[in-house]
């Protein structure tokens, strides 16, 4: 066989198929984990009825999708109707390709050299299929949550791709595989772009319509926004797509600002050459170290979401455009200037000290936490 | 097509956070709310009129099925009224008086307690919402041990109560009030000082003291704006005189203060609570009923009474022509009625989220606003 074809079409159609099953296992394993999760938070126990431990429930609810009957509304745009759920899966499903689960070259599908520009390019389409769905339902609560997302995904995208440029300077390339290895060669990234790792974490909650986020498909106020006439399998592809990207932007965070498949710092522990020195076991467990720590954030999405309220539209604008983009902006200056001064590892040192002062405010002795009530209510009688 | 600015939306009947059968008609421009505009009459059953047609004691039941979340407080709102027609409210024992005061604590802190599910989960927190269930559940338990209902409970009589407590009733209480606040620590640590939770709230749907006064708000709502007005307190009945508790009250009277004041009234409850056990245990058993007649007759006359509901005051007009068992006429001035009405006002120039936590706020339940 034409030596060409296996490395261009075969190798990355076969590593992109077994890549995709994982992806997509862990999606609908993701459903399961987040309900029985917020159990947990919640004093209840979530699904638990399907098979051992509610296990089977990730089968169940994509056959109750498929059972059930697809409401088309009246008086909608059949094409626009048709086209929300499914656009959103696209850029959702295309941005897989380029992540690298673990050392190159077996474990990462397509290197890019402008990978990063990529998946920023294909994951902004994104909104498209939301604010389709929402004005082709014709319904003034999809509208509203169609229009909430456009708005909302739009201004996030700002401080999203923002918050990458710190990165982009200090690695100096946006090809996915180098900034992992500038990663285990130096320090992970969250400690010289402390501020940028923490604008990406927020934004990439603001980007998937997560709690705090949620206001696009807020069920106490626009019923289930974008999404409230659909039923059915494109119901379930809009959760697909949002699941997916929520993966996604795990996945990118750990590439970016957790050190993607290593588990090392200045060269010391599991480098990529340790791991390549171990064959398939080595790349294996790249992998597994990699996906252990999507996971991690994975289960912070759904911390937020037992956690938190609920931001109001303007509030959310506000936190957008006037805290979180200056703030970035902030971040590529003030890196820029180190960068100049040759002083990156001081950067390092901001770093902890940022997180030191944030765990000490975090931990600080609380003061009587039993009457919080008392500061504003006067109490008479 | 673009020119066109404002929207209409129906804000109900069928909406997640209507809490019932509220339909609220909204303009909108964006997200700003133009007006609002409230219509009711979905879960209309004419209690007022049924009662005509039934001997007092057989309204009791209908009481319970206005406010169905704080049954309890209902019940003694129209059996005090009767009482009171009747002449006959000095004659109630103490160990009635007590246990309608445990029974009616307990139901304000289980009303509460939905409110605060309700109201948080509008806002977006869901776990509040099952963390107040866990307690609540123990509240209706202790309920269905005294009267074998949860919700609907008629759990009163005129003259009296139905049953004495039954045996380990009071330990129970007394073991639900020494886990109440801590559970209270637990569900403030969520939201009180949180940032996101203070945004949607500070600041939102402002009453001034004059303006709540006007519009006849009373309860939670009327306290939240600095007013310091308790039907406990103001016109004090049953044993409520020999109580200590403070009426928590607010300062801006926005939502947050509102929530504030709630949630220091459920402690205030839980106090009482802790109060009348020892009380209640000073009192001869099987002491729970006043002597008078099986038939209830209240000889000719009108009669207004009002006691504290959860949701404000509830009162009971009640007028009698002296020969039937049924009253002639029997208006119900119910709190969340009277509260709703100054949700326009509040939600003018707001945005659509707030009115959310607008109707939360103002704790409506809509079986008391139809009736």
């Amino acid at each position: 066989m034409n030596k060409a074809l296996m490395t261009y079409l075969i190798w990355p159609v076969v590593k992109f198929s077994i890549a995709f099953i994982i992806v997509q296992v862990i999606v609908a394993s993701m459903n399961w984990v987040e309900r029985r999760l917020l159990g947990l938070f919640q004093a209840r126990l979530g699904p638990n009825r399907v098979g051992p431990k509610g296990l089977l429930q990730i089968i169940a609810d994509p056959i109750k999708f498929l059972l059930k009957e697809d409401i088309v509304p009246s008086r909608s745009e059949k094409i626009a109707f048709f086209l929300g759920p499914v656009l959103p899966l696209l850029p959702a499903f295309l941005v897989f390709c380029l992540i690298p689960y673990g050392p190159p070259p077996t474990f990462t599908i397509a290197r890019v050299n402008v990978g990063l520009l990529l998946i920023l390019a294909m994951t902004s389409t994104a909104v498209y299929g939301i604010i389709l769905g929402g004005w082709a339902s014709n319904n003034k609560y999809s509208l509203m949550g169609g229009l909430r997302s456009a708005a909302q995904m739009v201004s996030y995208e700002v401080p999203f791709g923002l918050s990458i440029v710190g990165v982009l300077m200090i690695t100096g390339s946006l090809d996915l595989v180098t900034i992992v290895r500038y990663q285990e060669a130096n320090a992970w990234n969250f400690l010289p772009q402390i501020v940028a790792c923490f604008i990406f974490l927020v934004s990439m909650n603001a980007e998937n319509n997560r709690t705090p986020f949620d206001l696009p498909e807020a069920e106490s106020e626009l019923v289930a926004g974008y999404h409230t006439e659909y039923s059915a399998m494109k119901f379930a592809f809009f959760m697909l797509g949002e699941y997916s990207m929520m993966i996604v932007n795990s996945c990118l965070i750990v590439t970016l600002f957790f050190g993607g498949w290593s588990l090392s710092m200045f060269s010391l522990g599991l480098t990529t050459e340790v791991l390549q020195g171990m064959g398939l076991f080595g790349g294996l467990l790249g992998a597994a170290i990699f996906f252990t720590k999507v996971m991690l954030f994975l289960l912070m999405y759904v911390w937020f979401r037992a956690t938190f309220p609920r931001f109001r539209f303007d509030q959310l604008m506000d936190l957008g455009w006037k805290f979180m983009i200056p703030l970035a902006l902030a971040n590529i200056f003030v890196t820029g200037i180190f960068i100049l001064a040759g002083q990156e590892r001081l950067m390092y040192w901001i770093g902890m000290g940022t997180i030191g002062a944030a765990a000490f405010y975090l931990f600080r002795p609380k003061r009587a936490v039993a009457k919080p009530t008392t500061q504003k209510v006067a109490h008479a009688g | 097509m673009f020119d066109v600015h404002e929207m209409e939306v129906n804000f109900g009947p069928q909406h997640p956070s209507t809490h019932g059968v509220l339909r609220v008609l909204l303009r909108i421009d964006g997200e700003r709310i133009i007006d609002a505009k409230p219509i009711i009459g979905y879960l209309h059953r004419g209690t007022e009129k049924l009662f005509e047609h039934m001997a007092y004691p057989q309204c009791i039941p209908h009481t319970d099925r206005m406010d169905y979340v704080a049954a309890a407080t209902n019940n003694l709102g129209f059996v005090e009224t009767v009482e009171k027609l009747m002449g006959v409210t000095a004659s109630i024992p103490r160990r009635a008086q007590l246990m309608r005061v445990m029974l009616s604590e307990l139901q304000r802190i289980s009303s509460h307690l939905l409110w605060l599910a309700t109201h948080a989960i509008d806002i977006g927190a869901m776990t509040p919402f099952f963390y107040t269930f866990r307690e609540r559940e123990q509240i209706l338990d202790l309920f269905e041990s005294y009267c074998g209902a949860r919700l609907t409970l008629n759990c009163m009589r005129i003259g009296g109560m139905p049953d004495d407590l039954p045996a380990g009733w009071l330990d129970d209480v007394e073991a639900f009030t020494a886990k109440f606040d801590p559970a209270m620590d637990e569900y403030e640590s969520l939201l009180t000082t949180n940032r996101i939770w203070k945004k949607r709230t500070v600041g939102i749907g402002v009453l001034s003291p004059e303006e709540a006064i006007e519009w006849g708000i009373t309860g939670p709502p009327l306290r939240g704006s600095g007013v310091e007005w308790d039907l406990r307190r103001a016109q004090p009945y049953e044993c409520y005189p020999e109580l200590a508790f403070d009426i928590p009250i607010g300062k801006n009277g926005d939502t947050y203060d509102r929530y504030l004041v709630r949630m220091a009234e459920m402690r205030q409850s839980n106090s009482i609570l802790k109060q009348c056990i020892p009380l209640v245990k000073q009192t001869p058993a099987g002491d729970i009923k006043a002597k008078m007649s099986k038939v209830v007759r209240p000889p000719e006359g009108e009669v207004y009474h009002s006691i504290e509901s959860p949701k404000g005051e509830i009162g009971y007009y009640i007028v009698s022509d002296g020969k039937t068992q049924n009253a002639y006429r029997c208006h119900v001035r119910p709190p969340s009625f009277v509260n709703l009405q100054a949700l326009p006002a509040m939600c003018k120039g707001h945005l659509v989220s707030d009115l959310v936590a607008l109707i939360g706020t103002i704790d409506i339940v809509l079986g008391e606003v139809d009736r």
